[in-house]
């Protein structure tokens, strides 16, 4: 338990560490992406909750990130603006506008309420059946946000949110997240699950009721997520429905597995890594892209080149830079083997 | 009388796509319990190899031959690059590794042919129409469906009176005896693939032929098809992918004859629903498998 504070207090602090250095650095570009980095942060930390101690692979985490920043917008784009940005909204809803802070809250409890509905019955299934109805149910949300032109605008792009998400704003979040994700795993709820992932049977036979302890993780992951979307959507102010998309997913993915997905510092370290990376080569590709044997035409590179790293990790390192143990316990042990030794 | 005739045409054509696909994907399943998310990177395969080859002068069968060939080589090799490495370690590995593995196929599409849709060449059949008793239908929904038996019938000719597919079949039920009798894993494994890379590809052909252009994320669509026709039939059994494929298209092809125009945008999302339904009612599908054995 000890050394939860440990990793609680040192991932606090390298999030603190990134944004006073970019304070410092006054740079705003830099200032964009290490805000990015945290809202990434945020929704990797969510998934993590779910998939870290559950075992299972869960698709669908973007989709209700989604409907978190969808449900953001339309309680807080200004009433005279709606018209406009949403035309096809409810007459009842026109006049709504609430403070983007109340906003997001509600967004992350809209994410939670389709997620404890539609995952209840899918909490049954294992293995393989559970990742792939992730994956359909992924497909369903986007789906309804693609279509349901009342709150969403369809396919076109939405906006008009204003922008009230900060570099210190996202950094409060960020470290709140980490710390509800440490108290998720060391609880009751968080243990048993993992004994669940260890082993079924096992945590079964000790009385542990598996699909409602994975349900309660991922209405949790799907709250993360949902207020995740609102900040990230009080960020970019415009977005479409295909932003929570394969996209997105495999990004987020890639950054957790990357990292480790059992741990929570696998998640922060993962989201720092793979944004730097992904910063460097779109950066890669934007030069590429303005010579002349380039010509505007270069796409993808980014993403293959993640793709072969995140296979190349699951060959050499399937668990990730921290497998198995958070950041405070790897520190608290050599402690105590030097103790020992000496 | 037309309206039946066209409803069961309808059904059974897309059916029997859907069952095809949902066959290719159960094939591997059953040997590994691993998912092989670069199935629908397959059918994106058969398709740019149908429009790389298009300027070539070949005759479409030859082309629709090669067509199958890259998609049963590039099964083979999602084998050896997403599969071989990490297959005894989690299968959440193995699910990544191949979710990672179709996104470079994509992007690899994305970067080296063209974001945009490509023409791929059809023989002119494909657009016909025939009548068949008032009711009027594409000549390639008869293809489909007569393509599909066809396929059905080899499939279950294989399974069932090949040493191949026998071999295949035991390593399903029970991989490890399987082995200690001497049927080679890795052969075996490899053949899965192969034989799942050529459904993919019949399908792909079929499919595209549908749609008449082939785009990066052309193969979507059939892989979330065929993980909701085996999640519904049963993951671990062959029949059970077919039913569940037919079952599907079924529900697919009411929803689109009942449901309003404006309610229609939403099909997936019911058809989902009726999933859901169906799962809660039996979290194993329509149709069991053999009983488990242990994954390797």
């Amino acid at each position: 338990m000890k050394h939860s504070y440990i990793t609680a207090a040192l991932l606090i602090g390298v999030i603190v560490a990134l944004v006073v250095g970019t304070e410092l650095l006054g740079i705003r570009l830099y200032d964009r992406i290490v805000t990015n980095l945290l809202i990434s942060l945020v929704l990797v930390i969510g998934l993590q909750t779910f998939m870290g101690n559950s075992g299972l692979l869960s698709f669908a985490h973007i989709g209700f990130m989604g409907f978190g920043a969808y449900t953001s917008a339309v309680l807080t784009i200004p009433a005279q603006m709606k018209g406009m940005a949403l035309p096809d909204l409810y007459g009842f809803m026109t006049g709504v506008e609430v403070s983007p802070l109340l906003a997001m809250l509600v967004a992350g409890i809209v994410a939670a309420i389709v997620a404890a509905i539609v995952s209840y019955p899918l909490m049954r299934l294992s293995d393989a059946a559970a990742v792939i109805t992730s994956f359909a149910l992924l497909v369903v949300l986007y789906t309804v946000m693609n279509n349901w032109s009342a709150f969403t605008n369809g396919p076109r792009t939405l906006f008009g949110l204003p922008k009230v998400t900060t570099m210190p704003m996202a950094a409060v979040v960020a470290a709140l997240v980490v710390v509800v994700a440490l108290v998720f795993k060391e609880s009751r709820t968080g243990k048993l699950l993992r004994a669940s992932r260890e082993d079924e049977v096992a945590a079964a036979a000790l009385g542990a009721d598996i699909p409602k302890l994975r349900w309660k993780a991922f209405v949790l992951a799907a709250f993360i997520a949902g207020v995740g979307g609102a900040l990230w959507g009080h960020f970019i102010t415009s977005f479409a429905p295909k932003s929570f998309y394969l996209k997105e997913t495999f990004l987020v993915i890639t950054m957790l597995v990357i990292g480790g997905a059992n741990t929570v510092t696998g998640a922060v370290a993962g989201a720092i890594l793979v944004t730097f990376a992904y910063e460097g080569l779109r950066g890669l590709e934007g030069t590429l892209n303005a010579t002349a044997a380039g010509a505007g035409q270069v796409v993808g590179l980014t993403e293959i080149v993640l793709a072969i790293a995140m296979i190349a990790f699951m060959v050499l390192r399937p668990g990730g830079l921290f497998p198995t143990r958070e950041i405070g316990h790897i520190l608290a042990r050599m402690r105590r083997k030097k103790e020992t030794s000496a | 009388m037309a309206f039946t005739i066209q409803f069961i045409i309808d059904v059974l054509s897309l059916g029997g796509a859907y069952a095809l696909m949902a066959l290719g994907l159960v094939i591997i399943y059953g040997i590994l319990r691993l998912v092989n998310f670069a199935y629908g990177e397959l059918i994106m395969v058969a398709g740019y190899t149908m429009y790389l080859s298009s300027g070539s002068g070949l005759p479409w069968i030859v082309m629709a031959a090669l067509a199958v060939a890259m998609a049963v080589v590039f099964g083979i090799f999602t084998d050896y690059a997403a599969f071989r490495p990490v297959r005894a370690k989690s299968v959440t590995a193995v699910l990544i590794t191949s979710f990672a593995f179709s996104n470079l196929l994509q992007n690899a599409a994305l970067l080296f042919i063209s974001p945009r849709p490509r023409n791929v060449p059809l023989p002119p059949i494909f657009s016909q129409t025939v009548e068949i008793a008032g009711a009027i239908t594409p000549v390639r929904n008869l293809i489909t469906i007569a393509a599909s038996i066809v396929l059905l019938a080899a499939v279950a000719y294989l399974m069932r009176k090949t040493t191949l597919g026998i071999a295949m079949r035991a390593a399903a039920t029970n991989f490890t005896m399987a082995r200690m009798l001497g049927v080679p894993a890795n052969l075996i494994i490899s053949s899965a693939f192969a034989l799942s890379g050529f459904l993919a590809g019949v399908v792909g052909i079929l499919w595209i032929g549908r749609i008449g252009t082939v785009v990066p994320g052309v193969g979507l669509e059939p892989l979330l098809v065929a993980f909701i026709a085996t999640v519904i039939g049963g993951m671990r059994s062959l029949p059970g992918a077919v039913v569940g494929g037919f079952l599907l298209a079924l529900i697919d092809t009411t929803l689109n004859y009942t449901l309003p125009q404006d309610l229609l945008k939403f099909r997936d999302a019911f058809t989902f629903t009726l999933v859901i339904l169906i799962l809660l009612w039996r979290p194993a599908g329509l149709i069991k498998g053999p009983a488990s054995g242990q994954r390797t």
